[in-house]
């Protein structure tokens, strides 16, 4: 049925024909019509943030909770600009988002007017998709193909930017169903005869291994669940990327854990030695591979990807399939089945012998202390308190993360939400605050650095006004460790402006939110320190003061391959001479 | 039986991939790209190539089904064999992009641009130089009496040897549209 509405307006009737609940979003001049709007309604929930990059990594969070589109709405100009890093860290790591921009009035484009940006140039590289919508008549269907673009095939951030003319005059209102979208239907059936191919390599590998990523999890929960039936039914080991964790269980028997340039030795090692690779929606990000010419050199190479420019981009495959993961993966198992179930038994029950040697090394080895918290032992005790607690966790960038993937499990995916391609230090705080809007009962951690949590700081304030009662739990190394970490391996450790100076107290700066602030430095106190955390009902801000110098192994150094890695012992034997990318 | 379903470089004569992908020989690729003729449309295109790399031998634009709003533009690259695959698998995602053809690896395009150039001089060089425009069948579109202006079309090999034969006899400005490109039969 189409009606007669302002644009306004129909921005705010789109949202709920889309199953909108939830805005993040920042009033402004440009997008006033379209806030007063909101006011006069009560379907859709407007979260307040204090900065806009911070509203775009709120909806990351709240996309890769709940699988479904995050949205967004700012204003022209400083809103804008402000929100670009968020949708490029939205568009590396392929999070479905539709961010609703204002601009001036269509007759003052062109004009440096007070608060105009170029919006649609300046996110045009950082979105899959973007609009500068002109008449009221074309704002429904463009919003409607908006959702489409941002959730079909890989899904990313799109950006509507809208004049505020165009808020004010009134046009004709069409439903999402009669929304012409016929243009863009990317393909997510596999090729039958490639996936064929696929299950004739997986009868007859001896030494096969699966590498997945952030696809699976993008492809919803049914190919997670179809990757792990595939999984165990193969008896194949499988390893993930950074954004892949929690779409196979880490407690399940197969799991090798995190690959790449701080994964662990054993899946390391056995991308390096496997004769077959499944790769399911990931893309050979340099994290992962290391000198690509030495990347796992004798194997035969198959990638399961829905974008076709993922497909040798940086290492030629031998078995490209272009596809969604989970279709894949139905039409795999099933020819798989239908052909009686064959592995090469053998040759597995070798290579698992391998993998388990590789184990035995034991490469997240450090050593504890009973006079400081180590960081590894504050993960290790967090993730024994919160064992079979639904748990949600975000993080900042650096060496937090990393070893909160070595150390955290997840036994589920959209469980873990981090910063992967574009490393946004500052994320996991906003992210984490999505998250609990998404989950309001849930148990939500940011497992974060000093450095980066001080990056968005500010949106203390939101977690108060909203009651969410995130748990920021903050290894304190008054360093910014990732950085202090290669200066010292690779730059004749001279600690180049990598040290937090001037921090806050952030027992009190906690109080000053109205927030409780815990901070604790004893080993010996840490578990009743963490419980207290998880007890309080409300928002936390944990000060866990860690061992200030302690880096993160294992650690591929760039461009060397997967079997050069170093490990905390052979560290101190370590000579600068890699090359750094 | 459906025929198999090989994606990369498969040509119409075999079912197999023939080229080499590790090959280095860069090789001058012209590509079709239809698109919506929306705005910012070319900017995204042009975008694509300088954001990651890319180069741009030539360009041409405009829109060829006013009806239903489409433009062709016609680029010519260069690149090896994974770097055109890797351009062609870009553009294929852009949004507003219906098709990209590579009308370079099945046989060669029939290939033609426009060029317009002005030649000042009197006397033996004017002559010559109305000769030679005879010979490449150029026509003059303008003349004064110190100046022609010649249109030539052809490919873009032809355009450039007549610019050659014309720098010498008082060539002082040119004007070349870029290439527009269709494979040739059906």
């Amino acid at each position: 049925m189409a009606r007669q509405m302002t644009g306004a307006k129909m921005v705010v009737q789109a949202l709920k024909d889309h199953g909108v609940d939830t805005i993040f979003g920042y009033p402004g001049g440009a997008v006033l019509p379209i806030y007063d709007e909101i006011f006069q309604q009560n379907d859709i929930r407007h979260i307040l943030v204090r900065h806009e990059q911070a509203a775009v990594h709120m909806a990351e969070g709240y996309a890769r909770s709940t699988g479904k589109p995050g949205c967004v709405l700012v204003t022209s100009g400083p809103g804008a600009t402000n929100a670009v890093t968020g949708l490029t860290d939205a568009l590396m790591d392929s999070i479905p988002l539709v961010v609703f921009s204002g601009q001036v009035p269509t007759f003052m484009i062109g004009t440096d007017g007070f608060q105009e940006a170029d919006t649609v140039g300046i996110t045009r590289p950082c979105t899959k998709h973007n609009w500068l919508v002109k008449e009221s008549e074309k704002l429904a269907e463009t919003i409607h193909q908006a959702f489409h673009v941002a959730t079909s095939g890989r899904p990313g951030p799109v950006l509507i930017d809208i004049p505020k003319d165009v808020q004010f005059a009134t046009g004709t209102y069409s439903e999402p169903k009669a929304a012409r979208v016929d243009h863009y239907q990317p393909k997510v059936k596999g090729d039958l005869d490639a996936i064929t191919k696929l299950v004739e390599l997986i009868e007859t590998a001896e030494r096969p291994i699966f590498y997945t990523g952030g696809g699976v999890i993008n492809s919803g929960t049914a190919a997670s669940q179809l990757m792990c039936e595939l999984v165990d039914a193969t008896g194949f080991p499988i390893t993930s990327t950074l954004m892949g964790l929690g779409a196979y269980p880490a407690s399940g028997k197969n799991w090798l854990g995190m690959l790449g340039m701080h994964g662990l030795y054993e899946a390391n090692l056995a991308m390096h030695g496997c004769d077959l690779m499944i790769n399911l929606g990931a893309r050979f990000d340099d994290r992962i591979t290391g000198r690509v010419a030495d990347f796992s050199p004798k194997s035969t190479k198959v990638h399961v990807d829905i974008d076709a420019s993922s497909i040798n981009k940086i290492v030629p495959v031998d078995l490209p399939i272009v596809g969604d993961v989970g279709h894949v993966l139905e039409d795999a198992l099933k020819i798989w089945k239908s052909r009686g179930r064959k592995v090469n038994k053998e040759g597995l029950a070798k290579w698992w012998a391998k993998i388990e040697g590789w184990k035995k090394v034991n490469c997240l080895a450090y050593t504890n202390s009973e006079k400081t918290i180590k960081p590894q032992y504050a993960l290790q005790r967090l993730e024994a308190l919160t064992k079979g607690r639904d748990r949600y966790i975000t993080t900042e960038v650096g060496q937090h993360q990393m070893w909160a993937a070595q150390f955290l499990g997840f036994d589920a995916p959209n469980r873990w939400m981090t910063s992967g391609g574009l490393g946004t230090m500052g994320y996991g705080f906003p992210a984490s605050i999505g998250v609990q809007i998404a989950h309001p009962d849930a148990l939500v951690i940011n497992v974060a650095g000093e450095a980066s949590w001080l990056m968005n700081m500010q949106e203390m304030g939101t977690a108060t006004q909203f009651r969410t009662p995130v748990k920021q739990f903050i290894l304190n190394n008054e360093r910014l460790g990732m950085v202090r970490q290669w200066q010292q391996l690779l730059h004749g450790e001279r600690y180049s402006h990598s040290w937090s100076e001037s921090l806050p107290d952030f027992v009190k700066l906690a109080e000053s939110f109205g927030w409780k602030g815990i901070r604790c430095e004893d080993p010996a106190e840490l578990d009743d320190a963490i419980m207290e955390m998880l007890n309080y009902d409300g928002p936390v801000l944990f000060d866990c003061l860690v061992e200030k110098h302690e880096n993160c192994f294992p650690m591929i150094p760039s461009g060397k391959p997967h079997n050069e890695m170093l490990l905390a012992a052979d560290a101190e034997a370590f000579k600068s001479g890699a090359t750094l990318v | 039986m459906a025929a198999l379903n090989i994606k990369k470089g498969s040509t119409s004569h075999s079912a197999y991939d023939l080229r080499d992908f590790h090959s280095e020989v860069e090789r001058s690729h012209t590509l079709a790209v239809l698109v919506d003729n929306e705005a910012g449309v070319l900017a995204r295109v042009i975008g694509l190539f300088s954001g990651r790399g890319y180069n741009i031998d030539s360009l041409t634009v405009a829109e060829v089904d006013h009806k239903g709003h489409r433009s062709r533009i016609t680029i010519v690259t260069r690149g090896t064999v994974a770097v055109i695959d890797q351009i062609k698998a870009q553009l294929g995602r852009i949004v507003p992009v219906h098709q990209v053809i590579d009308l370079t690896t099945e046989s060669t395009p029939v290939e033609r641009e426009l060029a317009l150039f002005k030649v000042s001089g009197t006397g033996d060089k004017r002559v010559e130089a109305l000769r030679l425009a005879d010979i490449f069948r150029a026509n003059v579109v303008d003349s004064t009496l110190e100046s022609f202006v010649f249109e030539i079309t052809g490919t873009p090999e032809k355009i450039d040897a007549f610019a050659e034969l014309m720098r010498p006899l008082g060539l002082c400005d040119v004007a070349r549209t870029g290439v527009a490109a269709l494979p040739r039969g059906v």
